[in-house]
């Protein structure tokens, strides 16, 4: 079948808006569902669902987040994994001190006070930008990092600052094993996820992107300045938020800052910057891809070990890793700055021309 | 009273410390509108080794050429590599390709010169000063003393440069005006180079001095992110400003850790100085010296 939407017609508003315009892409998307929904945890083991996709998915949901505010809103963040702290802490704390509060809810109060902090430290975009409040958003990371640790209510007076999460209940059934929390994750990602995309198709999203690009002419034109920069920092901290709880609680298993450092900021601002600023599928190619790589890299290494005969010390892995991912960060802003995302577009447009050459 | 003078003459002399990594930011900034984010990783680069070659046996002075001529090699292939294709780009972009230089020299380094930590002797003792001690009873430790003297020579030495010589006067007109900077013939391309030898320069000034003080690893790259503060409170175009930014930072954040630090809990250096430079672009937000940009939205 050839991809391309020659004999597709449209009769109605409803399917010329839908975010699917081409029934191939339908297609694909349904059968992407379904694999990862129901083929991936029944074929997939225990090492691959919690240590790689788990990971993964809630990965691209803090990415999603930053690409919102990031991507689409054009204000740079650096504060992203102090967001992620925020939503676990507020999640555990709801938890523990909330009788028969219902995760889901834990969850959606720690993306809830996530964004009251992004609010709060979103103000100071009103009057500044760019570099400056890249700082801004830095001071927001080792605020709230300190905070944590410091102030003793929020690991519940823990001596060690590791604290497990609590278990995980749904409906009275209790989600223990790595399949029912890579099922979770994934329901709550894709859940956001399809509301991320919608948000940005309609006047909000494109409030977003006036702002980025031109905040003088968004303004003329009659875009509030301040309602939209801090509904930008809201939206973005709460996805952020519920990316921390699911962090903490499906992933790690513990609620501990040391998880949340600026090097996670950074590892989720490269997200962006290889899937694709300002696009939603480029969230997930980015997640997908830095969680990917080093596992990938490992297995070059091994391979290369026995090929050669030759021991590769850890250390040297390790720092082998970083200067890959750097030099790939310099490598797709100079040859690529739209990342994977505009990679793929790309591809699908020279699908659709094939077996054509124009 | 005398206690206030050690806390505040410490946090100044500490602040100097600051300023002498701003500095680099400052000098590549001025040029050419590059937020470098790799200088604290340029300040562990140039002190690992450094570090490296002095624990190999060689000569101080030695040591000290060779390490400026690597960081002088550096800066010229980072504006090669990096920076030159990147040209015309919004700032964002320089700013995240050069978030990806850190990751790039931190691993090189540590590969190079592996990852443990070194301690770093000058032969000048970090001892208090006998005198003050004694007859005031104010504790100045020598070495700081020594910083605040190598800052201000810098100072001195980069004001002749920019002011004096023929170099400098091209890096500032590069620094107002690209293009009609090249419209009069001043080659850009061996000026960004020349502008990020001498950040490397800084770098390594700044690398040694921190190295003494707190020995050379890894750390030192958390440096860097201590002197985005004293930029915004300095602005980023200036090198005057790097220095009082970095005193004010330097003293404010060890008034601040000393006389409110009891009531909070302590340990609120790591970021009494993000939070003193939010306030500050509230109300000013090129910074003391920076230039002033109309821009409201």
């Amino acid at each position: 079948m050839l991809y391309r939407e020659a004999g597709q017609f449209k009769s109605t508003y409803a399917e010329d808006q839908q975010i699917f315009p081409i029934l191939q892409d339908r297609v694909a998307m349904a059968a992407l569902l379904v694999v990862a929904f129901v083929v991936v945890p029944l074929i997939g083991n225990q090492y691959w669902l919690s240590a790689i996709l788990t990971p993964f998915l809630v990965l691209a949901l803090a990415t999603l987040g930053l690409n919102i505010l990031t991507g689409y809103a054009g204000q740079l963040s650096l504060g992203t994994a102090a967001f992620m702290a925020v939503g676990a802490f507020m999640a555990y704390n709801a938890m523990l001190r909330i009788p028969h509060m219902p995760i889901l809810g834990a969850f959606i109060i720690g993306g809830l006070c996530a964004a009251a902090v992004g609010v709060v430290f979103g103000l100071p975009s009103l009057r500044i930008k760019g570099l400056y409040l890249a700082v801004a958003t830095l001071a927001c990371q080792f605020f709230v990092l300190w905070a944590i640790n410091r102030i003793g209510w929020f690991s519940n007076h823990s001596s060690s600052g590791v604290i497990s999460a609590q278990r995980i209940e749904i409906l009275g059934f209790p989600v223990e094993h790595s399949q029912g929390k890579y099922l979770l994750t994934l329901s709550i990602v894709a859940v956001m996820a399809l509301a991320a995309k919608n948000l940005m198709r309609s006047e909000t999203g494109r409030a977003f992107m006036a702002i980025r690009d031109m905040d003088v002419a968004a303004s003329v034109i009659g875009i509030p300045m301040m309602k939209t920069k801090l509904l930008a920092f809201a939206i973005s901290s709460f996805y952020c938020g519920v990316a921390g709880a699911l962090y903490a609680f499906c992933y790690l298993g513990t609620v501990e800052p040391e998880a949340f450092t600026l090097d996670l900021s950074f590892r989720v601002l490269f997200m962006v910057i290889i899937g694709g600023v300002g696009s939603i599928l480029g969230s997930f190619l980015g997640a997908a891809f830095i969680t990917l790589f080093p596992i990938f890299l490992n297995i070059a290494t091994k391979s290369l070990e026995t090929a050669l005969g030759i021991e590769i010390s850890h250390a040297l892995v390790s720092n082998a890793e970083a200067i890959i991912f750097g030099g790939l960060i310099i490598f797709f802003l100079i040859v690529e700055p739209n990342g994977l995302a505009r990679l793929w577009q790309i591809t699908k447009e020279k699908l659709r021309l094939w077996p054509f050459p124009h | 009273m005398n206690f206030f003078i050690e806390v505040l003459a410490g946090g100044l002399l500490a602040g100097v410390m600051y300023s002498l990594v701003a500095l680099g930011f400052v000098i590549i900034f001025k040029a050419s509108g590059v937020f470098n984010f790799a200088q604290g990783s340029l300040v562990f680069f140039a002190a690992l080794t450094f570090v490296s070659l002095l624990e190999r046996g060689w000569n101080l002075w030695l040591a000290l050429a060779v390490t400026l001529i690597a960081m002088v090699l550096l800066g010229i292939l980072i504006e090669r590599t990096v920076l030159r294709p990147l040209v015309n780009q919004p700032p964002i972009t320089l700013l995240m390709a050069t978030i990806g230089l850190t990751f790039v020299l931190e691993g090189l380094s540590q590969i190079l010169w592996g990852s443990q930590p070194h301690g770093l002797e000058l032969g000048i003792p970090d001892v208090p000063i006998e005198w003050l001690s004694e007859k005031w009873n104010i504790n100045i430790s020598q070495f700081d003393l020594f910083a605040a003297f190598v800052a201000g020579v810098l100072v001195a030495v980069l004001a002749v440069l920019f002011q004096k010589t023929r170099i400098g006067r091209a890096l500032r007109a590069v620094a107002d005006d690209h293009q009609a900077a090249l419209a009069v013939g001043i080659p850009l391309q061996h000026i960004w180079a020349i502008v990020w030898a001498v950040a490397g320069f800084v770098a390594l000034v700044a690398g040694v001095m921190w190295g003494v003080r707190n020995g050379v690893q890894y750390a030192l790259t958390f440096t860097a992110l201590k002197a985005l503060p004293v930029l915004i409170l300095g602005g980023f175009e200036s090198i005057a400003g790097a220095i009082v930014g970095g005193l004010i930072i330097g003293a404010s954040e060890k008034l601040a850790e000393v006389y409110l630090g009891p009531y909070v809990g302590g340990g609120i250096e790591s970021w009494f100085a993000y939070v003193v430079a939010l306030l500050f672009l509230l109300v000013r937000p090129e910074g003391l010296f920076g230039e002033k940009i109309i821009d409201r939205v």
